[in-house]
């Protein structure tokens, strides 16, 4: 599967100009807002028209400005997820449900109605209304009729962000087990809670004022030392992955990198499952030689790739971990101090509790 | 209440003209609500005032207009007559037209009202799942805009029921033939002695009205229960 995008349209202050391809798996689109990520989804799915360019799904032209092709949203069988649900309300959850299934394609084959309710826990809410049903319930209902409709990709427009934290969680873990699952839709996620698309996404495209500013795979991208102002110093922080070693008594677990040992509390995830650990740049601490004495433990040897200093006092680094990759802020009067360059080895002192339990994941 | 052959055919005659001027009304308006709101086409401000004309001229202005028109003489009542055999004047049928444009701006209004309403991006969600524009009409729009249907149903079917001006303009007042229960009842009330079938004929004026109402209320809260989905028992 791809989805090959080239598309340009007027947008009030700016023009949106956008290229990329989006490979199997799930591709997060992050930006402001205003950036351009609903203009983009909703060009996709058929809701909006670009100016010019094209979108060609796999062998199917979606749109094409030249050849004057663009295929009405009905035809294009795009599975989109709102981020406000947008379900029917004069349906019940199982009749929203059907009217997806009722307009799929006949032939077409996929899980049963039964199995995506069972897929995303909503068989003890078949009978309800939408106004019944709480914002996360609501979201996994659009879901599984976006799912119902056997659509031939996932778009996705900020299905969390109505949504406050626990709730988050509530629908999370069906996205992953959507993402593992046999289904193996290839999924578009718009998105500009950086937790969250650390914690799904494959590949990542960020947008800024309507252009694609990086792009590439999910650990690549968040590495990326030039990121840093785009998505914000508070945000930023690469994604490493660790498998699970053990489950201490005391709550805290052993988690196991290319690098080394990391230990973290509040572990979910069963011994042995890989998962991923997003861990913020601000949280990420430097030092020349191996540091003793301190209340963290998770002392990770690193080489410096690259150093990025802004406008600003702060400085970005990005840090090779024995194959993983850690972006670190710093300020550039420690870069001066240190004398950090490319090639330096130096310690990355992670602080365990600063990784956040919603930020585990598989 | 015991009727005469007179008023009988005139109460007869206007359920009759208001029945049909309602289920003729009822689908254009529908149609003409849905290019007001949706479409987008030049001259959409000349429909609407056109639409909403009936309701701010006087109805003796809008029969005579239908007589110039529809007379067997005018330019559409020729036409009708020469290829189709059809008369209006003088006519139930004249009535019946009559009713439809006097009750159509009301339809149109409660159609449109109830169009406005409905968000649009449920039908985009519609579309998105596949379901085709007539499908997404069928399925998500109609079901949403049936109350202001039926409250479009109820308002061109009491016009219907009460229109007199345009309606005496244009068919005159025959009884057994165009004299509807408003023209009946302004009859009987120009004969010395004619208050007694006038006020027979008031009292099932009321009885109609009431029953129209009450009918359409109970609709109206199935179908909101339906939309909202309030379950029967609360």
């Amino acid at each position: 599967m791809s989805l090959d995008l080239n598309i340009t349209k007027r947008l009030g202050a700016f023009t949106l100009d956008l290229h990329f391809t989006a490979q199997n798996g799930v591709t997060a689109v992050f930006g402001h807002s205003g950036a351009g990520k609903t203009t983009l989804i909703n060009a996709v799915a058929g809701l909006s028209e670009p100016d010019s360019g094209h979108i060609t799904l796999n062998d199917t032209r979606l749109f094409d400005a030249a050849c004057r092709i663009n295929l009405p949203a009905h035809k294009r069988r795009m599975g989109y997820v709102f981020q406000d649900a947008r379900l029917f309300p004069h349906m019940d959850v199982t009749q929203n449900l059907q009217f997806g299934l009722r307009h799929a394609p006949t032939g077409s084959t996929g899980p049963s109605l039964d199995e995506v309710a069972e897929l995303l826990g909503l068989t003890y809410l078949l009978k309800r209304r939408p106004t019944d049903l709480s914002g996360g319930e609501k979201q996994r209902v659009a879901l599984g009729r976006a799912l119902l409709s056997r659509p031939r990709m996932l778009l996705m427009d900020e299905p969390l962000a109505a949504l406050d934290g626990p709730r988050k969680d509530d629908i999370l873990p069906y996205l992953e087990r959507l993402k593992s699952g046999a289904a193996g839709l290839p999924i578009l996620y718009v998105s500009h809670a950086l937790d969250e698309i650390a914690r799904l996404a494959d590949q990542l495209v960020i947008l800024s004022k309507g252009k694609v500013t990086a792009s590439g795979s999910i650990f690549d991208v968040l590495a990326d030392p030039t990121i840093l102002p785009l998505v914000g110093v508070r945000q930023a922080g690469a994604v490493i992955q660790a498998i699970v070693l053990e489950h201490g008594d005391d709550g805290i677990s052993t988690l196991k990198t290319n690098a080394g040992f990391i230990e973290l509390p509040g572990v979910a995830a069963p011994v042995g499952t890989l998962v991923r650990l997003h861990v913020l740049a601000q949280d990420v601490i430097l030092s020349r030689t191996r540091p003793t004495g301190l209340s963290s433990v998770n002392i990770l040897p690193v080489i410096v790739k690259s150093i990025r200093t802004g406008d600003g006092p702060g400085a970005a680094i990005s840090l090779d971990a024995a194959g993983d990759q850690l972006l670190a802020r710093v300020t550039a009067r420690a870069v001066q101090d240190l004398e950090l360059t490319s090639g330096v080895s130096c310690f990355a002192v992670i602080k365990a509790t600063s990784i956040a339990a919603t930020s585990i994941g598989r | 209440m015991m009727l005469d052959a007179v008023s009988w055919d005139a109460l007869r005659l206007s359920l009759l003209v208001a029945c049909t001027a309602t289920l003729v009304a009822l689908p254009i308006a529908l149609w003409v609500a849905w290019l007001l709101v949706r479409g987008q086409f030049r001259g959409k401000a000349l429909l609407s005032a056109l639409v909403h004309l009936p309701l701010v001229l006087p109805p003796v202005v809008t029969g005579y207009l239908l007589l110039i028109g529809f007379g067997r003489n005018g330019p559409f009542g020729g036409v009708l007559y020469d290829v189709f055999g059809i008369t209006l004047a003088f006519r139930w049928t004249g009535a019946v037209l009559a009713a439809v444009i006097m009750g159509f701006p009301l339809m149109v209004r409660a159609i449109r009202l109830a169009i406005e309403a409905v968000d649009p991006k449920l039908e985009q969600a519609a579309a998105t799942l596949g379901a085709k524009p007539a499908s997404v009409f069928a399925s998500v729009t109609l079901p949403l805009i049936a109350p202001g249907i039926l409250a479009g149903a109820v308002m061109g079917f009491a016009k219907a029921i009460g229109e007199f001006g345009a309606t005496i303009t244009f068919v005159a007042n025959i009884p057994g033939q165009t004299q509807t229960l408003p023209s009946a009842i302004y009859s009987f009330l120009q004969v010395p002695g004619g208050e007694g079938r006038a006020i027979a004929l008031v009292l099932w004026a009321c009885l109609i009205a009431i029953t129209a109402i009450a009918l359409s209320e109970w609709l109206a809260q199935r179908v909101a229960k339906r939309i909202r989905g309030i379950e029967d028992d609360i």
